[in-house]
């Protein structure tokens, strides 16, 4: 059977309005044969309406009838392709300035960023926007896509000036796997194929580098923590004193027989069994969705967590978070939200807002207190009852958050433990 | 040990996670079932989500009264093998009492009258979350589709205006007559869809294998014969071996031509076709924005 052994890679991507995103995307599925005909002539018979030249792949991308008529990228669109090697997931998210919560909430599942530069205008601000915010959410890798090579003649010249432009400014931020690719989207140099034109390159195409960028170490394997999700009681005469803790993995390896610590009680016990609808397991990892049994009768219930006794996660209702703000209504210096982390639901108050951060410069600002929809900040809170968080930067699961208003039941920012 | 999930493994512990996480959020859940491969696969995925428990909601079919035959005989014993509620909206019943009205001519489809007949049983049964089986490589509207869906009190989407989705929180809070509708699937594409079942050896529906079937072409879409479809004169009927890529009621779904008798056929099909499994969907073709259309009026 095909490529059942596959690992799913999920990526993003993020560029300004023109440099050529969209025709990335539909180039990548066009050149690894995931766009169908009936697609494909739909898109074309579109593009005729429309009277465009040539075939415009960008539709394949822009699904929304105002993005059709407006001919801009509104939401996250997800797409999906797959090699023999991997299943891809593509989190494609808008480029102008007023969408910034759409790439915060791409980038917040993805293992690779992929930024675009057009090789003609080098690295500008919505480059190093995009860089920012990959690196905030600590996105493991990053490529950065030269594109429209053809338009700059295949200059090798051209292509190390920006790679040499962009690490200079990536050496104050938090990435540590960068990798340059010139591409040319529109006539596919780089792409899948190896191109003609650019003979000086040695490295990878796009393709081949997502087939075979190291992902098996994205998730934490080192800190246990398994954060309740559901209670399941079966109540009937074969499980009559069944009771499973169901959730995800949120970190580290859980085996049967380990010693555990239950948050936020603080009791021990030890793991009786790990229950899966397929049988009994000998251990679980991230992300696998399991049922823990205990030997102790305890009473769990779902937002506590297991996590072990030597190794756990701070236990606190001061927290301190990078937050992005995504509603239009700013917000409330010692306003009241809802805060959800991992399972776990309760109230918090604002209590500080420290500095807000320039996404085009890193700059920090702390006179100016307005958070406005976009703006990215550091923040202090305190909650009704104690977090059991991690640091973002150690898990991404434990180290994020997401605040709520009460009032409209909106989700009005995202926040990354620090 | 070498702690990797295959992508299928992974695709599953998420939605296994996502359904869970409608029956810790919601009070009255309930998952649509159409008969189709999604729905068998949302129902089966719940099922193992509360195993040794039983699935803490029932299953919705919303019943246009045009089925393929084959279509209830499989429910309902699919229904029975995975231990299930079975809830009914009857499309017919809700002609009869002048809730929705016929749609008349050659191409009449009761499809759209579903809308109108699930927003009600919804309504009528209080459910506030409602699961379904819809996938985002489907069609491009379902692309900007969330996991957690907000509809109004109306059963309204906002596709501009939808609730930031990231990591795995998930926010399901409502004012008092909204509800949401639940995606588990969505990241699943119609390749990983048949892997999985083949996988775990669920029993599928005998339209998906090819069989000898009365057939006419409209449209270029190849459709079942059937005596809720009238034809037109120059419409003539004749046997072939086809199978079905989705299932929905008789009036919207093509069938193709395919010898694909098992499982592992259809995957090796699948693979190699080049045409999506709605390109044989006559409903999807009535705008280049249809199914958006649909979808803000609160269908599946």
């Amino acid at each position: 059977m095909k490529n059942l052994s596959s690992e799913l890679l999920r990526f993003t991507t993020a560029g300004s309005v023109d440099d050529g995103k969209s025709t990335l995307i539909g180039r990548l599925l066009y050149d690894s044969k995931s766009i169908f005909e009936d697609q494909y002539e739909a898109v074309k018979s579109a593009s005729e309406r429309r009277g465009e030249e040539g075939v415009n792949l960008a539709l394949l991308t822009d699904g929304l009838r105002a993005e059709r008529e407006q001919g801009i990228t509104i939401d996250v669109a997800y797409r999906y392709f797959a090699t023999p090697k991997r299943k891809f997931i593509i989190a494609d998210t808008p480029g102008h300035t007023q969408y910034t919560r759409n790439m915060v909430t791409g980038a917040s599942t993805a293992n690779v960023a992929l930024v675009l530069v057009d090789a003609r205008q080098g690295v500008v601000e919505q480059t190093r926007r995009h860089a920012i915010i990959a690196s905030l959410l600590q996105i493991p890798h990053l490529v950065v896509c030269i594109n429209k090579m053809d338009l700059v003649d295949y200059s090798q010249e051209k292509y190390e000036e920006i790679r040499a432009e962009f690490e200079q400014f990536a050496s104050k931020l938090d990435v540590h796997d960068i990798t340059f690719i010139p591409i040319s989207a529109l006539n596919g140099d780089n792409v899948v194929d190896r191109s003609q034109n650019t003979g000086w390159y040695e490295g990878a195409t796009l393709l081949y580098y997502l087939e075979h960028v190291h992902i098996g170490s994205d998730h934490n394997f080192i800190y246990a923590r398994f954060p309740v999700q559901y209670v399941i009681r079966p109540y009937n005469d074969e499980f009559h004193d069944y009771r499973g803790y169901a959730g995800r993995v949120a970190g580290g390896v859980l085996k049967k027989g380990d010693k555990v610590m239950l948050l936020p009680s603080g009791f021990s016990s030890t793991i009786e069994k790990i229950d899966t609808a397929d049988g009994e397991i000998e251990e679980a990892f991230p992300p696998l969705a399991v049922t823990i049994l205990l030997k102790d009768d305890l009473d769990l219930s779902r937002g506590d967590m297991i996590v072990r006794e030597n190794n756990h996660p701070t236990v606190s209702q001061d927290i301190e978070l990078m937050i992005c703000w995504f509603h239009e209504r700013p917000m409330q210096l010692h306003g009241k939200y809802e805060i959800r982390h991992t399972t776990q639901s309760v109230r918090c108050i604002v209590q500080d807002i420290q500095y807000k951060m320039d996404v085009n410069t890193l700059h920090r600002n702390q006179e100016d207190k307005m958070l406005k929809m976009n703006d990215i900040a550091r923040i202090s809170i305190r909650t009704t009852k104690p977090l059991f968080v991690d640091a973002y930067r150690k898990n991404r699961t434990t180290g994020s958050v997401i605040l709520i208003d009460e009032g409209t039941n909106e989700t009005v920012a995202a926040g990354m433990v620090i | 040990m070498n702690y990797r999930l295959n992508h299928l493994r992974e695709l599953e512990s998420e939605s296994i996670f996502i359904l869970r996480e409608v029956a810790a959020q919601f009070d009255n859940p309930v998952l649509l079932f159409s008969g189709g491969k999604d729905s068998i696969l949302v129902s089966y995925l719940a099922k193992k989500a509360f195993y040794p428990a039983r699935m803490p909601f029932p299953l919705l079919h919303i019943d246009t009264g045009h089925n393929f035959t084959e279509t209830i005989d499989y429910r309902d014993r699919w229904v029975k093998d995975i231990g299930a509620r079975l809830l009914i909206g009857s499309v017919q019943e809700a002609i009869d009492r002048g809730l929705v009205t016929e749609e008349k001519g050659y191409n009449a489809s009761r499809n759209f009258l579903q809308t109108a007949v699930l927003l009600e049983a919804l309504e009528k049964g209080k459910f506030d979350a409602a699961i379904g089986g819809a996938r985002r490589d489907e069609e491009k509207a379902r692309a900007k589709e969330r996991f957690f869906s907000h509809r109004d009190e109306f059963g309204q989407w906002d596709p501009k205006n939808q609730r930031p989705e990231l990591w795995n929180l998930f926010n399901g809070r409502k004012h008092f007559g909204e509800h949401f509708r639940v995606f588990p699937i969505s990241n699943w594409t119609e390749l990983d869809v048949w892997q999985y079942l083949a996988q775990e050896h669920v029993p599928l529906p005998g339209l998906y294998f090819a069989h000898r079937r009365k057939v006419f072409f409209r449209d270029g879409i190849l459709m079942a014969d059937s005596e809720f479809i009238p034809k037109r004169p120059e419409e003539k009927v004749a046997e072939m071996t086809v199978r079905c890529r989705t299932i929905g009621d008789v009036t919207c779904t093509g069938v193709w031509e395919s010898i694909a008798a098992t499982i592992e056929d259809i995957i090796e099909e699948v693979a190699a076709s080049r045409k999506t499994e709605r390109g044989g969907r006559t409903d999807d073709k009535r705008s280049e924005t249809a199914m958006e259309d649909r979808k803000k009026d609160g269908y599946f």
